[in-house]
């Protein structure tokens, strides 16, 4: 304004006059810059250390001693302001985005720990930096860690303040009007023939009437309003804190565990019983895990058959029947994003496939085996694979021997010379089951773990054909056929189908979800609510009238803060009607 | 409905999206004209307000309202419907700044370009609004299945925004090239690398989050779109005006075109708010995305990579904000921020859809 280089020293005045009207409108740190203190200039004479926030050393041990104790606490203070500053919690966040970015592109062992063995064997030097480097493991890396715990600190760091400061504003009053109420960001007036105590106490009324708090002043009326939004703002935050230590909590107690089951077996709920399982660290095994078992009755899968979505699942449905330990036997459905809830476990439904049920007859008539054997899907389609291991064997000669086969089974059983046997249809319309044919020793006594859907071939002899190549057949269900050489025979009787289920417990749930939502309430308060000011003025003019000030502050800079300000300019009419001026002299400055 | 129907009415629905297109070309050239002709007029109120010691304007004062004058510390006023009131900002010089004349900057050719450019994209809108029904008609279920309908919504839901802007006489028209312009890209991509004739919904997604989760997604991507558009111009806008106010002359083409956007301050606004606006309901997003993980998967987050990046853009955003309520980091730190949270949302799209191993990956290509 041109008006202001006239009279500087006044502004300087006012600068300070309006600074005190803003104070205290937000509980945000005010971005200071505070270096170890040469202003502290020593006053008892001693050895300066420039940079230093000991101060001046005294001479001998004592001196020494507390020039140490002040220095550390000086530069711990220091470090507290620094990570408790708005600048580091930013510099902090962003590291937090930038840290989770590698986690995405590089595989991950807790997600696929397949991938990650397959990269490290293609790519044997990077595979050891990224080892030695935890980006295998980010989201639990030391460094990662680090990042996150350093913003939580500096969130409470910063929070703790702030709550305190602002209950402090809530029990205190709106800060009086400032001199030059003219130069608030919103600001308007006019005279009227009202006397100033009437129009005061008017303005009181009707700022109390639109959920101001007001507080009277000398010729003037301070009014505040929209501390929700400060509140939601510490809500958020605070809320955060929560969803952190829920996330944390249920990294400890947590339960997963998988299992397949078969049409018309069973599973009960018990840690032999998994084909995996992990738990946190403070799960108990033992007695954690709900007592409860459930029956596979029947899986159903349907696909669609026409159109361009031909293959693709419309209906994945386990029915089964759980029981738990009351005695009580209930019906129950698990579809996709249907979990099924017993107690604190949640069931849920992951994979399906087939089963074809085997029965194989050694050289000596016997049965040795029979039963479903499920095998694991590969595509879409579910061309799938699988071996069966027969132990229990005796030989054409009553020898024990043992026996294993691998191959295919296809749902829709085609061939050709690119893919082999393969499926070209997820339900079985031509169920064909494709196998080889070993015997001898599976390796089974060697003490280390097998996979059981694979079959180690190193002590295996392949069965041959008049020919000499691999024996290798065919089935339909119902169909069997003998071994070479009177070594029994293996029969197709059907197939089952098969579903893989996740059992689960989660503790802290529901407080990460009360901390969300708190979170998002919070958030809406912090950022769609205006924090701001209102003051009102009136005083006598030489000429007897009264003239009415009214200006406001906000937080930031929003437009509906003089929208407001107008409206309540029109509210006061009624109270403090306007003389009409002749001329314009909007600009009182 | 049987089969033949709705692939017939699929059918239909992409004939709409290419007819939507064809109109909306022709409102991308529409808006050219109208730069174009725009160009003629010659203003240049920024150089003045930045470099007159400008005086404080008086309010205007009808006989019998109250003025209320929304000062600008330069001087500059906004005249209210009621009273007038001044304002003034934080940001004392910019406040002289005048918003610019919009595209055709008073030039009478370009105005009227100007309009028939609204008309055909608001015709666009609605081809492109029944294309979207159509299709959500032809495969009886919420049309957030795979990428291309992802695309499709987000492109709707953009000029819908903008189109809701205008109603509600904000002054957007200026964005009116930018996104005409992006939304035939994305249409475009749409239609050429990501069509996919799947109809079904598989028993995977199918659930009343994915209605709530995906549908805010879009919306918010849709929001923050505009907002990073703005954003984008902020940057420019703002060094032109740094130039001008240091006394350097900026290019011909920059003057023409930065001056007939709104000012730096308005921009920089404008993209705050709506930022503002959305950051809560992103949270939500990403919160309704947690539940339906719980529900689908056993656990409400695995850091799978989809997560992984919309949490990368929740952060982004939170930066922004907090830049934003930092002193130090206002203005045009805070808008790189802002620039990063977008491109993150877009890594998370395209990206993570199309190249990597998500559990996510459903963009049905
Ligand atoms: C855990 C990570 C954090 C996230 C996601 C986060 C997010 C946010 C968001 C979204 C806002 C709203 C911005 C606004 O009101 O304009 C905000 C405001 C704020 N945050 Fe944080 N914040 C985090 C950590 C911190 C930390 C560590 C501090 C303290 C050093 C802090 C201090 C503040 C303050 C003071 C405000 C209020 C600014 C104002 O009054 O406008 N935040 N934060």
């Amino acid at each position: 304004m041109a008006s202001d280089n006239v009279n500087d020293g006044r502004d300087a005045r006012d600068a300070g006059d309006e600074a005190a009207a803003g104070a205290g409108l937000s509980t945000a740190p005010a971005q200071e810059d505070e270096t170890p203190a040469a202003a502290d200039a020593p006053r008892e004479g001693g050895t300066v250390h420039p940079g230093s926030f000991g101060g001046a050393r005294r001479p001998g041990a004592a001196g020494a001693a507390g020039w140490l104790a002040r220095e550390v606490t000086g530069w711990t203070r220091w470090a507290w302001r620094q990570l408790t500053s708005m600048r580091v919690a930013l510099i902090l966040l962003f590291l937090l985005a930038l840290g989770a970015i590698p986690g995405s592109l590089i595989p991950q062992s807790d997600a696929n720990a397949l991938l990650v063995e397959e990269f490290k064997a293609d790519n044997d030097l990077l595979g050891r930096v990224y080892e030695r480097l935890q980006l295998f493991d980010v989201y639990s890396s030391v460094w990662f860690s680090a990042i996150y715990i350093l913003l939580f600190v500096s969130l409470i760091g910063c929070i703790v303040p702030r709550t305190w400061q602002f209950t402090g504003q809530l029990r205190g009053r709106p800060p009086r009007a400032p001199r030059r109420l003219d130069r608030m960001p919103a600001y308007t007036t006019w005279r009227t023939g009202a006397d100033p105590e009437q129009v005061l106490g008017a303005a009181q009324r009707v700022l109390k009437r639109r959920w101001f708090r007001t507080a009277p002043g000398e010729g003037s009326v301070a009014a505040e309003k929209g501390y929700l939004r400060e509140a939601g703002n510490l809500l958020f935050h605070l809320s955060l804190i929560v969803m952190l230590v829920a996330f944390g909590t249920s990294q400890l107690f947590y339960s997963e565990g998988g299992k397949l089951v078969v049409e018309g077996d069973g599973f009960s709920n018990t840690l032999p019983q998994y084909d995996d399982f992990s738990s946190g660290t403070l799960f108990d095994v033992d007695h954690d895990l709900d007592p409860f078992g459930f029956t596979l009755n029947e899986f159903t899968a349907e696909f669609s058959r026409e159109g361009p979505d031909l293959g693709t699942p419309t209906v994945f449905r386990a029915d089964i029947t759980y029981w738990t330990p009351d005695g009580t036997e209930t019906d129950a459905t698990v579809q996709p994003n249907q979990p099924v809830v017993i107690g604190d476990s949640k069931i849920y439904l992951l994979g399906h496939g087939f089963a074809p049920v085997i029965t194989v007859t050694d050289g000596q008539g016997r049965t040795a085996y029979s039963g479903p054997v499920p095998f694991l899907p590969q595509d879409t389609a579910l061309t799938s694979t699988g071996v069966v291991k027969v132990t229990d064997y005796l030989d054409e000669n009553g020898e024990p021997e043992q026996l294993g086969f691998q191959g295919f089974f296809n749902p829709s059983y085609a061939i050709d010379e690119v893919r082999g046997p393969h499926s070209t249809f997820p339900d079985p319309d031509l169920p064909v089951l494709t196998l080889t044919a070993y015997h001898g020793d599976l390796g089974l006594d060697s003490g280390i773990p097998q996979n059981v859907y694979q079959l180690n071939t190193r002590k295996l002899e392949q069965f041959t054909d008049e020919d000499g190549e691999p024996f290798r057949f065919d089935l339909l269900p119902g169909e069997s056929i003998d071994l070479p050489d009177g070594k029994g025979t293996i029969s197709y009787e059907g197939y089952e189908r098969w579903a893989t289920f996740k059992v689960s417990t989660k503790t802290g749930n529901g407080w990460a979800l009360t901390g969300a939502l708190a979170a998002v309430a919070g958030l809406a308060g912090s950022l769609l609510l205006q924090r701001r000011r209102v003051w009102v003025r009136a005083t006598t003019d030489e000429a007897g009238r009264t003239v009415v000030e009214l200006a406001s502050l906000g937080r930031t800079e929003s437009a509906r803060i003089p929208e407001e300000l107008a409206d309540l300019a029109a509210a006061l009419q009624p109270d403090a009607p306007m003389i009409p001026e002749s001329s314009d002299q909007g600009a009182r400055a | 409905m049987n089969l033949a129907m709705s692939e017939e009415l699929a059918d239909l629905s992409n004939y709409l999206i290419y007819s939507a297109m064809a109109v909306y070309t022709l409102a991308f050239l529409a808006h050219i004209a109208e730069w174009l002709f725009g160009s003629r007029s010659k203003v240049a109120r920024t150089a003045a307000a930045l470099t007159a010691d400008a005086e404080a304007v008086p309010a205007q004062r009808g006989a019998d309202t109250i003025g209320v004058t929304v000062r600008g510390k330069g001087g500059s006023t906004d005249v209210l419907e009621r009273p007038a009131v001044v304002t003034r900002s934080a940001s004392p010089r910019r406040d002289a700044v005048p918003d610019g004349p919009g595209a055709a900057a008073g030039d009478e050719k370009g105005d009227l370009y100007g309009r028939i450019a609204l008309s055909l994209t608001v015709l666009a809108f609605l081809m492109h609004l029944a294309a979207v029904v159509v299709r959500t008609v032809a495969v009886e279920r919420a049309p957030w299945a795979n990428m291309y309908e992802f695309s499709t919504s987000f492109s709707m839901t953009v000029v819908g925004a903008y189109l809701l802007f205008l109603l509600a006489k904000k002054n957007v028209a200026w964005l009116g090239l930018p996104l005409v312009a992006t939304v035939l890209l994305d249409l475009g991509l749409a239609v050429a690398v990501l069509y996919t004739d799947s109809t079904q919904l598989v028993p995977a997604l199918d659930s009343v989050w994915l209605i709530i989760h995906v549908a805010l997604a879009i919306g918010c991507g849709a929001l923050m779109y505009v907002a990073v558009v703005s954003t984008v111009l902020f940057l420019f806008r703002d060094s032109y005006e740094n130039k001008l106010a240091s006394g350097g002359t900026p290019g011909k083409l920059a003057t023409s075109v930065l001056e007939r956007l709104p000012s730096s301050l308005s921009l920089d606004k404008f993209s705050y708010r709506i930022t503002a606006a959305v950051f809560p309901v992103w949270t939500f997003t990403i919160i309704a995305g947690a539940i339906w993980a719980e529900n689908a998967w056993g656990r409400y987050w695995g850091w799978d990579p989809k997560e992984v990046w919309a949490f990368i853009t929740w952060v982004a955003y939170a930066a922004y904000l907090h830049a934003r309520a930092t002193a130090g980091w206002k203005g045009r730190r805070a808008a790189y921020l802002g620039i990063a949270g977008f491109v993150c949302y877009l890594i998370n799209y395209y990206g993570v859809n199309m190249f990597v191993n998500s559990l996510h990956s459903y963009s049905g290509l």
